[in-house]
């Protein structure tokens, strides 16, 4: 059996989840080993029609990328969804509170107009078209991103984690963000990322999207135990997973 | 029967995000010449409305993969004006050293990985592992330090989390600077590799001039990345960042989603070139060596050269970490902890100057500390039109090179402005 033939695409986004293909650095070379890229714009000049598995970045804002998503997905075997963007909308659905007129008048004035600066509320990838895989997070974790390939290379079915953030930190023995008078969303976003986030300072933004059961009496005592409200939560969690929860003032 | 030559590139590769190359010449006369952008726009200005002002510069950082500590670090300039935060000198420093490895990252990744390609006429890095094994092995190692610096001082590689509006939330220990002093060092000779191979591919840039109008931040004394005032190689006056709108001066055309800008003339354009004609007298002593040994001097007005500039500013970079990690040593690391924040009404902008050019911008917050408005005009936008400009100055001199040529050379020159598109169209 040849080598899987990997096509990489992007929608709209910061590109930054393609990125942290190039930032495995010397890994590269071993994943060259096990497939074979055909396609891949924003590294390579070859293109092909022919792959086995597509990798997309970014969500879809207009007609003619669903169009093009509808494409990938017919030619390809596997579609995995890349990056926050693609697996849950990303900061792109913050959009979806405002109205699609007003973004377009506020960004481009008088012009706003003009047939090709449309946009429609922001849609993941599955929200379109059928999602084989998903490696969540913004940008992706490249360990993970590099297992994922690495097991559908080898025929093994990838394992996507679904535990909060909140074990990662404890292992890695991070102080709690609400020990620093901080909401944090660890404690009902999907980890394997390895909680770089408080770790580094910030809090966790949730852009791993949810875990599929949140423990919701958990993070009540936590909110309860910090002096913290589900509206807390709520606010922060507009960043990546519910934008109902924010309006948008209107211009 | 009429001479007929099109170039049609759809989605040209090797840049961040989605442009098109439209060529259509008859009996040597140029009919249409485009450069097209037509990435999906995003609207990062109306959504970031209703945002608090601590987390303005979490969302902006994603606007861009390879240039989010631009965007993270001008939009806390920005905020920290608006809503009247002072920061401390050291945090000053750290955020100024923290922004010389994502040069670094950022330069490295476009000559090696990007441009190298065109030069050695393969069709993208992988022949170059085989074909080039040192040098590769070189921009590897030099393109894993800048991202390891951008990790140690911004908490993660893309989408900074340590910087915090007021100063850091994570900063580092001694022991990690001088770590971080060690690998500078140790860089030096992996960068020279690179700029020794570049200088044997040189003559493989086209050889095409058009001055136009360069504009970057200049503060005396300094190749500035971080502070300063806009400058223009058009005038003797100085900008402040305050400012910004009447530099940009922003509009919309049919062939992009990004928009264009204008200032003295119809197009002006921003980078690693366009600092170093301004800029190049504060080079530190072995990057102005390095611009020596490339043939790079200020007069030069060949696009091209943009990615030699890179190089010069990859070394430039490596010697002020160097110099900034010394007075951070020895003045002694104190921890700072972030203090706590009041919301207030106000209005700011910042700039710094990204890897692909000066970047702007400018936010009002309301008195819960609420983002009411938002504008930002990011490098790339502010070098499509020159891009443009460039192209009708260059199609005709092209045309009797048949289609695969005229294709490279445009494709080349769209490269060597290390566009980030999707940035544009933020």
């Amino acid at each position: 059996m040849g080598k899987p033939r990997v096509a990489i695409f992007d929608f709209a986004c910061c590109e930054g989840c393609q990125l942290q293909i190039v930032n495995l650095e010397e890994d590269i070379l071993g994943l060259l080993g096990l497939v074979q890229p055909v396609e891949w714009r924003e590294a390579l000049s070859d293109r092909s029609d022919e792959y086995d598995i597509a990798i997309v970045e970014g969500s879809i804002t207009r007609a003619e990328d669903e169009e093009r998503l509808r494409g990938i997905r017919k030619r390809a075997k596997l579609l995995i969804a890349l990056g926050a963007c693609a697996t849950i909308g990303g900061v792109n659905k913050l959009k979806n509170a405002c109205d699609m007129e007003d973004v377009r008048r506020y960004v481009y004035g008088r012009a706003a107009a003009m047939p090709h600066l449309a946009t429609e509320p922001t849609r993941a990838l599955d929200e379109v078209v059928k999602v084989d895989y998903k490696i969540h997070g913004c940008p992706v974790s490249r360990r993970e991103l590099g297992a994922v390939v690495r097991s559908l290379a080898m025929g093994v079915e990838p394992v996507i984690p679904n535990y909060p953030v909140c074990v990662e930190c404890k292992l890695r023995e991070t102080v709690c963000r609400y020990e620093y008078n901080e909401v944090c969303l660890g404690v009902v976003t999907r980890g394997g990322c390895n909680a770089p986030c408080p770790a580094g300072g910030g809090w966790c933004y949730g852009c791993r999207g949810l875990v599929d059961d949140p423990n919701v009496n958990a993070a009540r005592d936590v909110m309860d135990k910090y002096g913290r409200t589900p509206a807390d939560l709520q606010r922060r969690l507009a960043l990546f997973n519910s934008p109902g929860a924010v309006s948008c003032p209107k211009s | 029967m009429s001479k007929i030559l099109n170039v049609d590139v759809h989605h040209i590769t090797r840049v961040e995000g989605h442009g098109n190359i439209r060529l259509r010449a008859v009996d040597g006369i140029v009919e249409k010449i485009e450069w097209q952008v037509p990435e999906a726009p995003r609207f990062f200005e109306a959504m970031v409305r209703g945002r608090s002002f601590e987390e303005v510069q979490t969302v902006m950082c994603r606007i861009c993969g390879i240039c989010s500590f631009a965007h993270s670090l001008a939009a806390l300039k920005a905020v920290e004006k608006a809503v009247g935060i002072e920061v401390s000198d050291q945090t000053d420093r750290l955020r100024i050293l923290a922004y010389g490895g994502e040069q670094l990252e950022s330069h490295v990744l476009h000559v090696a990985y990007l441009v190298a390609p065109d030069l050695a006429g393969v069709n993208s890095v992988i022949p170059l592992v085989s074909s080039h094994p040192d040098v590769v092995a070189a921009a590897i190692r030099a393109h894993r330090l800048g991202n390891e610096w951008m990790e140690m001082l911004g908490g993660r590689r893309t989408h900074p989390v340590s910087f915090r509006p007021g100063g850091f939330g994570r900063w580092p220990s001694e022991g990690e600077l001088r770590d971080l002093k060690a690998r500078l060092e140790a860089v030096v000779p992996d960068l020279q590799k690179i700029a020794d191979t570049v200088a044997a591919l040189a003559h493989k840039l086209p050889r095409f001039e058009r001055e136009t109008e360069y504009v970057a931040l200049s503060q005396p004394g300094v190749y500035t990345f971080y502070h300063g005032l806009i400058a223009s190689t058009d005038s003797p006056e100085r900008t402040p960042v305050e400012h910004f709108e009447r530099v940009a001066n922003e509009y919309v055309v049919g062939q992009s989603t990004a928009k264009w800008t204008r200032w003295h003339r119809e197009t002006y354009a921003v980078g690693a070139l366009s600092r170093f004609k301004l800029n190049s007298a504060f080079l530190h002593p072995l990057a102005a060596r390095t611009a020596r040994a490339l043939g790079l001097d200020p007069s030069c007005c060949n696009p091209y050269m943009n990615s030699v500039a890179q190089v010069v500013e990859a070394v430039e970079v490596v010697e002020a970490g160097l110099e900034q990690i010394d007075i951070l040593l020895t003045r002694g690391l104190r921890p700072e902890p972030l203090r706590k924040l009041h919301p207030k009404s106000g209005e700011g902008a910042g700039a710094v100057e990204a890897p692909r050019g000066i970047l702007f911008h400018r936010y009002a917050f309301d008195a819960a500390g609420l983002c009411t408005e938002a504008n930002v005009t990011i490098p790339t936008g502010q070098n499509h039109a020159n891009i443009q400009k460039d192209f009708e100055a260059l199609a005709p001199q092209i045309l009797g090179r048949g289609e695969a040529e005229a294709r490279l050379m445009l494709e080349m020159l769209v490269r060597a402005y290390d566009p980030c598109i999707s940035c544009s169209t933020h």
